[in-house]
């Protein structure tokens, strides 16, 4: 039998704006579960000093397109928590 | 071509781009810094994207509007500090006649503004500074802490 192996995806997770802010940091690297989705990631980010003050449900972003928090993560997928834009 | 531009967005040249003979019709739309926000006078702002992402939705726009209408368009927004009175984005469309060229210029202008990764902080003239929040109506900002 072989030795049972937790697997794990690694992401990055980047802060904009007033979310980075709120925790004082760009980025996070977390390494999650195989399946898990975004709202895993978010879950991690909002454990964190200050995440707290991240909403539960902001906007995502999946390698550079906009993304739901049900969308499933693989490894090096870049995840963005996206503030209310303001553009325009 | 970059839709950030770092450096002031020239009208012109977003017309030049997009003109054709065979285009009737130019629509274009200039959003500009406003001294003021909420009742308080603004006194400057600062842009700032997520570069990459920001870039890849402009191009997405810019081609659903190219696919749904017959029409060219051109697409600039600005990154970094702005002054009063600045262009903070441009948009141009040129079509065959002024109907499609309003509709798609129309179109990439709210799009750009529901979808693309831009934040907005604003010094105001009483010292405060806000990142700007279109969601909230009853707090359209959150202070700064500097």
């Amino acid at each position: 039998m072989p030795a049972p192996t937790t697997q794990l995806v690694n992401v990055r997770v980047l802060l904009f704006a007033s979310y980075a802010d709120r925790l004082g940091l760009e980025s996070v690297r977390v390494a999650l579960p195989v399946s898990a989705t975004v709202a895993d990631a978010l879950d991690h980010v909002r454990s964190l000093p200050g995440g707290e003050r991240i909403p539960p449900r902001p906007l995502c972003a999946v390698n550079l397109a906009h993304a739901s928090l049900g969308t499933r993560l693989t490894e090096g997928d870049e995840v963005a928590l996206l503030p209310p834009m303001a553009g325009g | 071509m970059a839709f950030l531009s770092a450096t002031p967005i020239d009208p012109a040249g977003l017309v030049g781009r997009v003109a054709s003979p065979a285009f009737g019709g130019v629509a274009s739309f200039l959003g500009l810094v406003r001294n003021h926000h909420g009742g308080r006078a603004v006194s400057r702002l600062e842009y700032t994207a997520y570069g990459p992402m920001a870039e890849a939705e402009c191009r997405r726009i810019v081609g659903e509007a190219e696919s749904r209408w017959q029409v060219r368009v051109a697409l600039e927004h600005r990154t970094g500090a702005l002054e009063i009175g600045d262009i903070a984005v441009g948009v141009a469309a040129a079509g065959a006649h002024r109907d499609e060229a309003f509709s798609a210029c129309r179109y990439v202008i709210e799009e750009v503004k529901a979808r693309v990764p831009i934040w907005k902080k604003e010094f105001f003239q009483d010292g405060d500074v806000a990142w700007v929040d279109p969601t909230s109506a009853s707090a359209p900002h959150e202070a700064v802490r500097e």
